[in-house]
Formats: structure tokens, sequence, C-alpha cells
């Protein structure tokens, strides 16, 4: 059903600056939270998505040329506030679902312990946020170029190729490096994790899901253990041969796991 | 003219196959290269050469730091300071510079300098820079607020020299509770402060705006002249007139007894595989938030391989051609220099003398020529270009202690 469904763009005064927003499809009200290498403005994922809910996907400030900064944001939290304020501004009280994508999930996650009764379900697909065990850690990008951190996303290079080119643009290029400045803004040290989090997660009501890719390259599959320890009763689903960028490497079986959680 | 000798401290002991093969000399190319052994050696050996230095007329010694490189085997360059005031009786001690942004906590930085200011008997000039980008990945500092570290970090320390404590700092970056130092700078109404740097055309900007010399490092003199006219017109806008007094100038500068020996050992001046501080990896060299946004898609084409290095230089034989290195027996670099100093009219010659594996011996010797020959020449071609130091000229240490200002209004061109 490509091209058949219509995205509307706005921008949204927040926190001082104007979000801005994607939104497109009827139904419950579904929040979609971005990568940290910024979104795209059309994936097969967010039609599908579309055929089911009323998809809402904001820019996080800073993530992208069409993303104006927050320069006084200093956390991941203020960012999680940041998209609370967006939906009071939007006017909708409940969210039937709130979906985090890898960085996107850490915001979501802040999101559902702050204010635990508005949220009908939480979806989280290889979030970070959580400290993995042992020795393993977040995949770094302060020590990557662009595009090796953007291909370690994938387990299918051929999918990579297809969605980016096989040799992004430049302006690819110039699109994640401002993504990149604002991670670096908002959660250097510790890098790309909360030290406060895990002991939070308790706060969460709504049933959460908890989608991994097994050979997730980004954030080790390893740091679920926490994420189930954290999150009462939640489900998981591992996913083989599939890496961290899951909505662009199956993006019709995250859908169904998504409208089957979600909706049912 | 102020006169100063400097060398990187290079870690000259370092396998450097290991380095081209690991494709990178800096941040992550592993410790497990360095010899302590080699690096006791090599430390004493700049001690002796730089009390050479003072014994054969350099005006000062410039001392610099880096991080996770053999490129400088300087990681404080405060320790070299402090041994520095004290073994030496008469040289200028000037650091370019302390990289403000790495400071978790700048009063410490300002009370290290103050000691350094007293033990010295009031010998310091202290520069300040922002760091490379590799250092703030080698130091955990965020590269994002790079340049805002710089410039609270500074303000705190001006205050912390002139104000007298206790006061509170409550900053974006930096908050003190008190500020109350038993240390304070010898030198009133605080030490010199120089501002060295390479591109970064708002560091220039902010010297002058400061009335800070800029002190180019080992520019081309086509970019030296370019910096000068913004550092002077930014002078003229803030009120005072520049020149001279506020331009200083690093240049790679070597020589030796033939002209054969100069030319075999200024080649060491491309030990780190041509480029300036090293083989540079292109994404540490350069973290997103580190540079100017203007300059972002030079450098992030730059780390896919789609641009030039920013920070490559030419062959050695044309840089020898053009002047950015100069080596050879008395006369002949007596004569480049000349051409250099006219063109560019410094006030401030800091002469990079010595790198790589250049022996002990033949540094000693190239100190020993320097004071016997070349820096009696440059003097005498000073006085006559009329090349003032900050010294010289007696300017005030800073715009915020100026009683001469006379503010032009900006240029229409202007930003």
């Amino acid at each position: 059903m490509a091209g058949a469904v219509e995205w509307r763009k706005s921008l949204v005064e927040v926190a001082g600056v104007r979000v801005a927003l994607s939104r497109a499809g009827s139904g419950p009200p579904l929040l979609l939270l971005h990568r940290d290498t910024g979104t795209l403005e059309r994936l097969p994922f967010h039609d599908a998505l579309a055929e089911r809910f009323d998809v809402l996907i904001p820019r996080h400030p800073g993530y992208g040329s069409e993303a104006q900064r927050a320069d006084w944001m200093r956390s991941v939290r203020d960012l999680a506030v940041v998209h609370r304020w967006l939906l009071s501004a939007l006017g909708i009280e409940r969210c039937a679902g709130l979906l985090g994508l890898g960085f996107g999930g850490w915001v979501a996650a802040e999101m559902a312990t702050m204010a635990p009764r508005d949220l009908d379900r939480l979806v989280l697909v290889g979030p970070m946020g959580i400290r993995p065990p042992g020795e393993d850690h977040i995949l770094d990008q302060a020590l990557l170029s662009y595009i090796d951190y953007a291909r370690a996303g994938f387990h299918d290079q051929a999918r990579f190729d297809a969605i980016y080119g096989a040799d992004p643009s430049t302006d690819q290029l110039v699109e994640w490096d401002i993504c990149r400045e604002t991670s670096f803004r908002i959660a250097w040290k510790p890098y790309m994790y909360s030290q406060t989090l895990p002991h939070l997660l308790g706060a969460v009501r709504a049933p959460a899901l908890v989608v991994w890719g097994a050979e997730d390259r980004v954030v080790p599959p390893s740091a679920a253990e926490r994420w189930m320890a954290g999150l009462r009763g939640a489900r998981l689903e591992m996913l083989p041969e599939c890496g961290h960028c899951v909505e662009m490497e199956r993006p019709s079986e995250l859908a169904r796991l998504v409208a089957g959680f979600v909706a049912g | 003219m102020e006169i100063l000798y400097f060398t990187e401290q290079p870690m000259s002991a370092y396998p450097v196959e290991e380095g081209r093969k690991f494709g990178a000399t800096a941040l992550m190319f592993s410790n497990r290269h360095f010899d302590p052994v080699a690096g006791s050696r090599l430390y004493n050996e700049y001690i002796e050469q730089y009390r050479l230095a003072e014994a054969v007329g350099f005006d000062g010694i410039m001392l610099n730091e880096h991080h996770n490189a053999p490129f400088c085997m300087q990681a404080k360059c405060n320790i070299f300071a402090a041994i520095l005031a004290a073994i030496t009786e008469r040289v200028r001690i000037v650091l370019l510079g302390n990289p403000l942004p790495l400071a978790e906590n700048p009063v410490r930085l300002a009370e290290e300098l103050a000691m350094v200011d007293m033990i010295s008997k009031g010998r310091l000039v202290s520069g300040f820079v922002r760091g490379g980008g590799q250092e703030q990945l080698a130091t955990g500092v965020n590269p994002a607020y790079n340049r805002e570290r710089f410039e609270e970090a500074h303000d705190l320390i001006v205050r912390t020299w002139t104000e007298f404590g206790p006061f509170r700092w409550e900053g974006a970056h930096y908050q003190q509770r008190v500020v109350n130092p038993w240390a304070l700078p010898l030198q009133k109404p605080h030490p010199r402060i120089w501002i060295p740097g390479v591109i970064s055309r708002e560091t220039v900007v902010w010297a002058a705006r400061h009335r800070y010399p800029y002190i180019a490092l080992n520019t081309t003199v086509e970019q030296t002249q370019r910096i000068w006219k913004l550092y002077d017109d930014t002078a003229a806008e803030v009120g005072f007139e520049g020149g001279p007094p506020y331009h200083g100038y690093l240049k790679q500068v070597h020589v030796a007894e033939t002209e054969e020996k100069a030319i075999e050992n200024a080649r060491q001046f491309m030990w780190m595989q041509g480029e300036f501080t090293g083989l540079a990896h292109p994404v540490w060299s350069t973290p997103s938030g580190y540079s100017s946004p203007e300059n972002r898609r030079g450098f992030v084409e730059f780390s896919v391989g789609r641009g030039g290095n920013p920070r490559r230089r030419p062959p050695f034989e044309e840089q020898l051609a053009s002047n950015m290195i100069i080596a050879g027996t008395p006369r002949t670099v007596i004569a480049k220099l000349r051409q250099v100093m006219e063109q560019t009219r410094p006030g401030i010659m800091a002469m990079w003398a010595n790198d790589g594996a250049v022996s002990h011996r033949d540094s000693m010797t190239c100190i020993r020529l320097f004071g016997q020959e070349v820096l009696p020449a440059m003097r005498e071609i000073a006085r006559e270009l009329d090349l003032k130091s900050p010294f010289e000229a007696a300017t005030p240490v800073s715009l915020a202690f100026s009683a001469d200002l006379a503010p032009k209004a900006p240029a229409a061109a202007a930003e």
C-alpha cells in the first residue's frame, strides 16, 4: 500500500523549540520515538502502523537539520519530558501505544516511568538506556565513522544498501553528524545509558513488549535480561537473523508484533 | 621581538611501522608501543636542551601538551612548567597552552599556574587552547561543549586571578561553592595570556576581542597573513591597533653545521607521516560538535574519504620551497627567516627546532647555533623591521585592563 498513506507535517511549540511532527492514519494514538541516527521521512514500517493507528512521529529536537535543537537540554530524561509536553500540547490524554526504537526506546521507558497510568502499552525495540551486564557495552559511535556506525545497526547489509544506498550521500552524513552532536550533548557520560533508570522501571504500569534482534551489534541482546528484570511481566521477543534496526530489517514482522500487542 | 624555543617532545622511540599499520598514531594506538625506559631518557634530554636554550639566549621556552600519542610526550604542560620554574633563571615559561575544556576544575588550574608564576618569579605566560579532538575523547570530555567550556573556564581563571575571594561561581559548565585559592600570581594584574591556534576563525576573533596575542601554529605565510588581517580588523572594532605585538608565529626551523645535515634532520619534521599532529583518524580527530557548524560538511566528507584531509601537509620539498620548513646552516636559515619576517611581521616567534628522531647531540648543536648566530641576526632584523614584542611595546595584558581604547564601527562587510 506504499503511497496510499498521507503523512501530515507540522511544527509544535514545546519547551522553547518547534518540534517537527509527522502524523498519519487513524485509530488509537501511537507515539513512535526514533533512533539516535534520526529517521527517514518515509519507511514501509511507518505506513504499516498507520493502517491501524493514529501514528505520531516527532523528531527529537536536534536530531537532524529539520529538527531545531534545544540548547538547554542536558539529558535524555529532559527529552522524555519534552515528548510528554508535546502529547499534552496536542491534547492527547492517553496513548494506546508508546513505541521506542533503540535510543527512542530509552526515551519511551523514561516517559513510561513518569506518569504510569496514561499509557496502555509500551513497546521497546533494542532499547538503549541501561548498561548491559559484564563487559558488554553499547556501541560507542564516538569512535566510529558515520557509515560504520549506521551499518552496525544491520545484520543484513543488503537491507542497509537498499535503504541508505551502498554509499550514503553527503547530505545523509551531515544529518548523522547533527544527530551525533545532539546525542553527545545529552548522553555523553555515561554513554547512552542511565544509572538511575533501572531503579525506576518498577514504576511502569503499562504491559511491555521488548523486541530484540538476536544479532544486534549496537545494543547487546544481553541487556534484555536487565530490562526483563526491571519491567514487571514484560514479554520478550528475540528475532533471529536480525540486527539492531528491526523496523528496517523486518518491517512487516515488527508491525505485526506491535499491532498484535498494542491493539490486543 | 620575543623568540621562543619549542619542541613537541616527541616520543621518538615508538615503532613507526606499527603506527602506519594501525592507520593512526593517536587515541587508540596502543600504549604497548610506549617504552618508559626511552621515555625517561628523552624527558631528561629535553630538560638538558631547555637549559641550553636558556644559556644561549632564547627569550622563552614554549611548552604544550597532547594525550595518547607519540607525537608529544607532555601529558601535562604544567609539570614541565614547574620544572623550568625551578631550574631556569631568566627565560619566560610560555605555555601554549593548557587545554581549558579538559579541566574539570579550572580553579585548580588557576592555582597551579599561580604557583608556577611565583616560583619562577613572574616568568609565566599562560596560553590557553581548546585541545585537539582526540584529546576530548582521551579525557572523556564532551566535545559538543568544547568552546563553551573554553570560554567559561577562561573567565573563571581570570576572575580567580584578579578578584579576591571568597566568591561563588555558578556557570553553565562549572559551579564552585568557594573560590578562594591561597595561591595568586605574582604578575599583576595577571600573567599574560596568549592564544595559539591553527584554523578556527572564531578563536582568532575571540583572541582579538580580548586583546590577547594570537600565535599562528605552523601555518603557511598566506594563512598567517589572513589571520593577521582578521585579527587586526577585529582589534580596530574593539578599539586598539593590532600589529606585531599581537602576532606570534610558530615555525619549523632547524639549524645544523652543514646544509646536508640540516636537510636530513629537517626531514624529521615529517616524522608523523607528514601530518601536523600525527597520523589522524578522521573520526577521532574531529568528534561531532567539536568544530564550527560551517566546517561540518568538510569534516564529514573527510571522515569517509570523500574530501581532502584538512590537516594534511604538502611534501617535504614543497614545504622547504615555500618556507613552511626552514633548514640549513645559520646563513641559509637567517636569509629565509628574514623573508618570513618581512612577509608576516610577527612580534613573537617560536622556533620549533627539533622533532622526531633528531639525536640529542644534533638538537644541542642546533640550539647552540641558534644562540651563536641566528638569534642575534633575528634581533637585528626585528629592530630594522620594528617588530616589537608585547613586552617591548608594553601592551596591556587584556582588553579589560586597557585604558587606551578607541572602538571603530565594524566594517559593513563584517558578519
